[in-house]
């Protein structure tokens, strides 16, 4: 472990690389943590189902370039057809679930998680599957650190995507009534709002922008029907971390992350990198409740 | 109320059917016809081990079809033909379990073939040993199967701490190409946490310490692995001269194209499941120079009476099986399975299980695949794992030496030399 640490001291030119790949790595996470922290914030569900959205993507963009596709035009594609699935889920399942006690509605994304899981199985396969993007690799200081280049797309569409939603909820008269569903869902009713409506397009939205993160996904990485939790897992902590109804929080949170995992993977051995990302979610916690005691003792 | 009364009728129907079908199904077990002889299988036609499962079932199927074709099994001055019962162990080893009860205790299987994978045959194994079935399979070579004491099992593959240990000889050979001795060789391992994986690393860290190489590397990628861009930093700062990968098909498909993008340049690249990742074709010139690890090769020089040699065994595959360009090695390994039952049933002489189990235990023979000789433990000594270089797209055996199409490319070009 130490040996590891030495080197990033002796040669620091591995910091940028570990710090370069972590925080691309980190902007795809950050995709399907957007729509997490949506949903979360707005119906106050835990989609399970997530992590399935972004290799259902995934999937949708590799067998798109089986037909001679360039894998490109499959994130557009993705992002309408999970959009499509999204609102079918929603009408289906989540609509009855929505006002539900929490537990409720995570049994039921658990379940959708499952069912989409074979689904997948069955349609493509267990195979692994990938699709090449075509670009190359950027050298930076004299070759010794690498950026490949469909990384750094990825980075780029996460931001401008994070940036579309934020404009889009600020701006947009469905994005208003989101924000107003999400306050306060009754009063929102009142006024005139058709949360029904509201609810699933947060959802469809969500698992739109999960579909375009998966089509970046089998690009970079592979996707295989089973993957999806890893997915699931890493959005939940970075909202956890960044916090609900925050956006840029979110995008912060899952590059931090990216980087730090990275850097852990490296000192302390890829075995512990996901043990590390834990650890450090139960200090933040820890840290957070802590806070919320001492603010609790200024109010009494 | 007329409607309910209508429904409940079709209900009962509909349950009396299902109790006759039932009935039935227990009342002639497989043993209705008097020359057809029942193996038993469970596989993985559903779950995660689904497309190891369809190759497992072909190469099953293609053995029964084969033989039957000769005449079928002459056991004693009868002759039988073959016929195998399927279930679906849905990749869940505990289903495949129950599997295991249901074809020996209601089907009346008396012999099992193995499922796909070292985690499904762990499950099944202490079924068949508790009801004394012997079980021949060619697809789980993890090295705890063999050191239960287990009776009836049989396996005619290598087991997987043999899968890379090839890759260690075959660098210590070629030293002198890269300017250096065996013990001053540089290894990195990344290996998946999973006991397949980690058996494997146990085999290579045994053969390295034989030649006093240094392990500078040795990471374990976890199962939800997705990226390993950590591990080829330490690769690019510490330059071993042997990176060693085995992380299943998503594990081969990531290091590819990982190592490509980072240009990360060891003189040799090893790893496992090359051909079910398909690499050849998916990173056209990335995955040239690789090393791959592999049970069986259609270019090996072995024969039978059956199939007659490697090559045409793997012609009739194709020509059988539709989408097959490469024969996968757990398809050889599986028509392999039954063969060696086919041989055990005529020099036994009969049906009994526990004559059958000695006749298994003695087998000397070559088949297709290879030559199978079990050690008391049950697993087969008697052939060794191929090592082949992907070169121009495409498999080159290169090791064992006596198998050798040509000689390994070592040191692999480096990346900016490509």
């Amino acid at each position: 472990m130490w040996d590891n640490a030495l080197i990033l001291v002796q040669a620091p030119i591995f910091n940028v690389q570990l710090l370069i790949d972590g925080i691309l790595i980190g902007a795809l996470f950050a995709l399907a943590a957007y729509g997490m922290a949506m949903v979360w914030g707005v119906m106050n569900i835990i989609n399970i189902a997530q992590g399935e959205f972004v290799i259902l993507g995934g999937f949708i963009t590799w067998w798109l370039s089986t037909y001679g596709v360039s894998p490109f035009l499959g994130i557009p594609i993705s992002f309408v057809a999970l959009f499509a699935i999204g609102w079918l889920i929603y009408k289906i399942v989540i609509c009855r679930v929505v006002d539900q006690d929490l537990f409720i509605s995570i049994l039921a994304t658990f379940g959708i998680s499952i069912l989409l899981q074979q689904l997948m199985n069955v349609l493509f396969t267990a195979d692994v599957r990938t699709a090449e993007s075509g670009l190359g690799t950027m050298y930076l200081f004299d070759g010794m650190v690498t950026v490949s280049e469909i990384k750094v797309v990825g980075f780029v569409l996460a931001l401008i995507l994070g940036a579309i939603v934020v404009v889009f909820m600020t701006r947009s008269k469905m994005g208003q009534a989101i924000r107003a569903t999400a306050q306060n869902a009754r009063a929102a009713r009142i006024l005139g709002i058709n949360t029904d409506v509201v609810y699933a397009v947060t959802y469809s939205l969500n698992a739109a922008i999960c579909g375009a993160a998966g089509a970046l996904v089998v690009m970079v990485w592979n996707v295989q029907a089973f993957q999806g939790l890893a997915y699931t897992v890493r959005s939940f902590m970075i909202v956890v971390v960044a916090g609900l109804g925050n956006l840029p929080a979110v995008v912060g949170a899952a590059l931090g992350l990216g980087a730090l995992e990275n850097f852990a993977g490296f000192i302390l051995g890829i075995e512990f990198q996901m043990a590390f990302i834990f650890s450090l979610l139960v200090v933040i916690l820890v840290w957070r409740s802590l806070r919320l005691k001492k603010q609790r003792k200024v109010l009494r | 109320m007329k409607f309910l009364t209508k429904s409940k009728l079709a209900h009962g129907i509909v349950a009396g059917a299902l109790v006759a079908a039932g009935m039935t199904s227990v009342g002639a077990p497989a043993k209705a016809a008097d020359d057809v002889l029942t193996l038993g299988a469970a596989l993985s036609f559903s779950g995660k081990y689904s497309t190891n499962g369809k190759h497992t079932k072909n190469g099953y199927d293609l053995a029964v079809q084969k033989v039957n074709e000769m005449g079928g099994v002459k056991i004693g001055d009868k002759t039988y033909k073959l016929e195998i019962k399927y279930y679906d162990d849905e990749s869940v080893p505990a289903r495949g379990a129950q599997l295991v009860e249901r074809l020996v205790q209601q089907d009346g299987v008396k012999f099992m073939l193995g499922p796909y994978s070292s985690g499904m045959t762990k499950a099944m194994a202490p079924v068949t040993e508790k009801y004394g079935v012997p079980m021949v399979e060619g697809n789980g070579a993890s090295r705890s199967l063999f050191n239960k004491g287990y009776k009836y099992l049989f396996a005619v593959l290598s087991t997987s701490e043999q899968y890379l240990a090839e890759s260690i000889n075959l660098a210590a050979e070629n030293a002198a190409a890269i300017g250096k001795k065996p013990n001053e060789i540089t290894v990195a391992l990344a290996m998946e946490n999973d006991p397949f994986s980690q058996d494997i690393r146990a085999g290579v860290l045994d053969d390295a310490a034989k030649y006093d190489m240094k392990i500078v590397i040795d990471d374990k990628l976890p199962k939800e692995l997705n990226d390993m861009t950590a591990t080829l930093t330490k690769v690019k700062a510490l330059k071993p001269d042997l990176l060693i990968v085995s992380g299943h098909s998503k594990g081969a498909a990531l290091a590819i194209r990982q190592v490509d993008e980072m240009k990360a340049d060891t003189a040799m690249l090893a790893m496992t499941h090359c051909e079910a990742a398909a690499i050849q074709d998916k990173f056209p010139g990335k995955s040239d120079y690789t090393l791959c690890a592999t049970q069986w090769a259609e270019t090996l020089t072995y024969e039978d009476k059956w199939f007659g040699t490697a090559k045409e065994y793997a012609d009739l595959f194709r020509a059988t099986f539709d989408g097959y360009t490469v024969v996968p090695y757990q398809a050889a390994e599986s028509t392999a399975s039954v063969l060696v039952y086919v041989d055990a049933f005529e020099r036994a002489g009969s049906l009994d299980q526990d004559a059958v189990r000695d006749a298994l235990a003695a087998t000397e023979m070559q088949t297709f695949y290879g030559n199978i000789k079990f050690s008391p433990a049950g697993n087969n000594i008697a052939k060794p794992m191929v090592l082949r270089q992907i070169i121009d797209g495409k498999y080159v055996v290169v090791a064992p030496s006596k198998w050798a199409e040509k000689p390994v490319v070592f040191p692999k070009p480096n990346w900016d030399q490509r």
